[in-house]
């Protein structure tokens, strides 16, 4: 079983792009067992992704294998016997010596067969790499066909037969479902059974768990796992997550600008890192058990400078201001989507979703309080909705504006344009919350302009001072977005946001898509930020140990209600709700000797508040509300003497 | 699906009754009737008109009664089939049109066939081929045909096809066919002075569709899920027409709809030049003349194309993509 599947041998990779050739991969090495997982772990642009690319000859037009050799043994994967009939029903080379990939032609028939026959892929993006306009078992069963000589029919029943191997609650129904019908989860266990149909020998996971839930990213992560040992097949995997390599390779290969920085056993690497860039890479992730006041160590801090001007017209604070009540106070907001409204022959109106349900919290001045949620939970609806950008059907929402209390919801007109000034927001997506076409001094001095403030000298000296702020050169005012990197573009993002030097912030995700040393050098500087202009910050994530890392106190939300609410240490220390507690583990931690309890992971349970124990139950018989443990440490469930006993 | 499609035609009715009711108040906009316009052109000639005969005249094509009424008179009688009389050609309007409206409807059909023909495999072509001699030549000749005048194309066609073919110039028919019921030459002489008009007529819209048609496919060739297909070890071709060309087609049939009018109207600078026996001519002429109920009925033949069109591609769309069929503003 240990014989080696796949070697790749001092491998080189060349992007031809307009002004010269980029290399992405510099001469990168490793070698993949049988049976075994490998991890390829690495930053965006570290040349991971190319070199899985490579191994399947799916590049990019605009590149080229420029060296080296990627050899493939049919053979190493035969001593298991689920494998054999897949390979020779359309052996890709009977010769049964190594294949060298990187000699075959890209598209020719010897590399087709490899592709999806042997060694197959599964992506980042489950809604993207599924087309949109075919259903699953076509997209699953067009697989089987390409590879085996079957019939539609049995390439149907293969295909079912898959789905229900990747724990479809129905597969038949779901051979005629499109993808966009099903949720991220499921779509990306159909991506898996339409890798997996043929019984590769190899599967390549091009970040598979990224762009899901944690809760969903264990289910993923534990269905590869009993899919391999079911299988036989090897896995190589590529992330950026740490945690997720601490609990799924075997081997980790560590890659950086295009080369191998350190490769070796997963004890051992994580053991005992011995390669700067490895040991800065672990620093750079949020840990739960970080001393009070430790900082991450980003691989490339930024230093922030500046504030006077900024300041210069900020009003400051009265002692007596605060006691008018805390900077935003949240009441029984209610928001319901989707009930669409009949047309002249329209559709009966549906009752619709209930995003936001009874949700009250209050924010002090200068506290960061961490929103946690998976997707669809509401929270961004509600972090809308206290922006005025969309409007909830009950509740309130009052604002103290220096002791003077302002309802929000009421507001109109002029004084809806001053309260503009006092709350801003940082958006998840750097690459769509900034306009392409206009470069980035207009972008920063777009609010200036709206608000008519200051004179056009003026803006230039404040534009660069933010631009100083969040520690970016004053000399690419001029550029435009498209040339800065991600984690540059959301500095500008936060460079508007302050631009009119607000009191609250609302940061929606703001680094959930960026890498993680690049997350901990925006965190560290939103950090600083607040420190300094005293900001008060609504931090909305999925990330717990980001939140951990950011908030005094943390909201966990759940199907548009608040189900626990507590300071950030208590909360970690001791959590109470279910789902609070199935939120926590479901975090993959970058720490081998604690693995994810993957067993205790039920399908969707956690999510369903229906489904949690008594007293936390919800349904049309129970209709909990929050409860005062003490402490300031809040759950939603029925007020009874258990809920005591179990905190 | 089937109260979709009921919902959607009882839908068509009010929007016709509107664009109807828009159609009359703009024809009735300028000063004056048919009558007026008449009489100052015999004015003109030195000629008059006896007033008891005008006075007849108004009464009996309802000329003097409120805008209101003669609407409703208009709109009854549609519905009837009947539409109107037309002023000018001492006519009924379905007389005076019927020939006409057959060929331009052969004319657009064949302009629409022969831009999907030229249009799809450039497109293709010039897509999968981003940035290559053949690409750049291709859009080279598109933006050529972008450009140059319709009727200045027309006149070169024409005289070519004379010179080469010994085509007869203008028309739409050999002249001696000209009255004769139809027959098998008929048909063929039809055939052979078409290709000009359907080229000149479609040159333009060919080379905007090129340009659509590659941009739709870039965009869509870049989509992780084409590298799905890629790496399933489909060949390149299969991966190409079951994937992203399915779905860069969608803004092609979204546009039946508006193509049918354009095609129709916008034909009619070129239909003078070669002076087809189409409808775009009299339609202008029509206008200008204030012959009502002739140009009324032009009006309504083009609003009911569009309205019918964009109610087709619709319904195709829907048939093509389950997104559109089943999504029903559920995405989140």
């Amino acid at each position: 079983m240990s014989r080696t599947l796949l070697r790749v041998e001092d491998l080189k990779v060349d992007f031809h792009v307009p002004g010269g050739v980029v290399s992405a991969v510099r001469g990168v090495s490793f070698r993949v067992k049988a049976g075994s997982t490998v991890a390829l772990v690495g930053e965006s642009g570290s040349g991971k992704s190319v070199a899985a690319q490579s191994i399947l000859r799916i590049l990019p037009r605009s590149a080229a294998i420029t060296g080296g050799r990627i050899l493939f043994d049919p053979q190493a994967a035969d001593g298991d016997p689920v494998n054999g009939d897949a390979i020779n029903g359309n052996g890709a080379n009977g010769n049964g010596g190594l294949i060298d990939i990187a000699g075959l032609k890209a598209d020719g028939t010897t590399m087709r067969a490899l592709r999806g026959g042997q060694i197959s892929i599964i992506f980042q993006e489950p809604m993207t790499s599924l087309s949109p306009l075919h259903t699953i078992g076509d997209q699953v069963g067009e697989a089987v066909q390409l590879h085996q000589r079957v019939t539609a029919k049995q390439a149907r029943a293969l295909a079912e037969d898959m789905l229900r191997r990747v724990r479809f609650p129905d597969p038949r129904r779901a051979l005629d479902t499109y993808p966009f019908e099903l949720s991220g989860g499921l779509r990306q266990r159909a991506m898996i059974a339409m890798a997996l149909v043929c019984r590769p020998a190899l599967l390549i996971a091009d970040e598979p768990t990224t762009a899901l839930d944690v809760t969903i990213q264990a289910q993923i992560l534990k269905l590869i796992k009993d899919l391999q040992a079911d299988l036989g097949m090897a896995v190589l995997l590529i992330t950026h997550d740490l945690g997720v390599v601490a609990n799924l390779a075997e081997e980790v290969v560590v890659m950086h600008r295009g080369r191998v920085m350190e490769s070796g056993t997963r004890e051992d690497i994580f053991a005992d890192p011995r390669h700067p860039y490895l040991k800065a890479l672990l620093n750079a992730v949020p840990r739960f058990d970080m001393a009070p006041g430790e900082r991450l160590v980003p691989i490339r801090s930024i230093t922030s400078t500046g504030g006077s001007l900024l300041e210069k017209d900020h009003q400051p604070w009265s002692p007596t201001a605060d006691e008018a009540g805390p900077l935003l106070a949240v009441d029984g907001i209610c928001k319901r989507y989707g009930a669409r409204k009949a047309g002249w022959f329209g559709a009966k109106a549906g009752a619709g979703t209930l995003a936001v349900d009874d949700v009250s919290f209050s924010i002090k001045r200068g506290e960061c309080v961490g929103l946690v949620g998976e997707s669809g939970c509401g929270k961004t609806t509600l972090s809308k909705i206290l922006m005025r950008a969309l409007t909830p059907d009950h509740g309130t929402v009052r604002f103290n504006d220096h002791g003077r209390i302002v309802d929000v919801l009421g507001l109109e007109g002029d004084a809806l344009t001053a309260f503009r000034r006092k709350v801003q927001f940082v958006f998840q997506d750097p690459y769509g919350s900034l306009n392409p076409r206009m470069p980035v001094f207009d972008i920063i001095a777009e609010p200036l302009v709206i608000h008519g403030i200051g004179d056009e000298a003026e803006r230039k000296a404040r534009v660069k001072e933010l631009m100083g702020l969040v520690g970016l050169d004053v000399r690419h005012l001029r550029r435009y977005p498209h040339s800065f990197s991600g984690g540059q573009r959301q500095r500008i993002g936060i460079a508007r946001a302050l631009a009119l030097r607000p009191e609250l912030l609302l940061l929606d995700e703001p680094v959930s898509a960026l890498d993680v040393s690049i997350q901990a050098q925006v965190l560290n500087l939103l950090k600083d930020l607040k420190e300094r202009l005293g900001l008060t910050y609504l931090f909305v994530s999925h990330n717990l140990a980001v939140v951990d890392y950011m908030a005094d106190r943390i909201l966990v939300m759940c199907r548009g209600r608040i189900v626990e609410s507590a300071p950030r240490e208590a909360l970690f220390r001791n959590p109470v709700h279910p789902y609070t507690r199935a939120l926590l583990a479901a975090v993959p931690e970058p720490d081998p000797s604690r693995p994810l309890s993957l067993t205790d992971l039920e399908e969707g349970r956690a999510s369903d508040p229906a489904r949690w124990p008594a007293p936390f139950t919800i349904d049309e018989a129970h209709q909990p509300h929050l409860v005062d443990l003490g402490n300031g440490h809040c759950v939603r469930a029925e007020a009874s003497v258990r809920v005591k006993e179990v905190a | 699906m089937l109260g979709y499609v009921t919902r959607r035609i009882l839908i068509m009715i009010p929007t016709l009754l509107a664009i109807s009711a828009i159609t009359f108040v703009i024809i009735q906009l300028p000063p004056g009737d048919y009558l007026t316009s008449m009489v100052n052109e015999m004015q003109s000639r030195g000629e008059s008109m006896d007033q008891g005969r005008l006075a007849m005249l108004r009464e009996t094509y309802g000329l003097d009664r409120p805008m209101i009424e003669q609407y409703a008179l208009w709109l009854a009688g549609m519905l009837r089939g009947d539409f109107g009389y037309s002023f000018e050609y001492n006519m009924p309007v379905s007389d005076v049109v019927g020939d006409r409206l057959v060929l331009t409807v052969v004319i657009s059909v064949a302009t629409i066939i022969f831009i999907w023909g030229v249009s799809f495999p450039i497109g293709i072509y010039s897509a999968t081929h981003q940035y290559s001699l053949g690409d750049y030549t291709l859009t080279l000749l598109g933006f050529l045909g972008l450009a140059v005048p319709n009727f200045l194309l027309a006149l070169v066609l024409l005289y070519l096809a004379n010179v080469w073919f010994g085509t007869s110039i203008g028309g739409l028919m050999d002249p001696r066919f000209l009255g004769q019921p139809w027959s098998v030459p008929k048909a063929m002489s039809v055939l052979e002075h078409m290709w000009i008009p359907v080229m000149v007529i479609g040159t333009a819209g060919t080379a905007a569709m090129i340009r659509r048609l590659r941009a739709n496919l870039l965009d869509e060739l870049h989509k992780p899920y084409v590298v799905t297909a890629r790496a399933k070890g489909l060949p390149p071709g299969r991966a190409l027409w079951k994937y992203p060309l399915r779905v860069a087609l969608n803004p092609f049939i979204s546009d039946i709809g508006n193509l049918l009018p354009q095609i129709v109207s916008g034909a009619a600078v070129v239909s003078v030049v070669m002076s087809l026996p189409t409808t775009g001519p009299m339609l202008l002429q029509a206008l200008r003349s204030q012959d009502m109920y002739l140009a009324g009925s032009f009006l309504m033949f083009l609003a009911v194309l569009t309205v019918v069109g964009v109610f087709l591609s619709d319904l195709a769309l829907a048939a093509l993509d389950p997104r559109i069929r089943l999504g029903g503003g559920s995405r989140r």
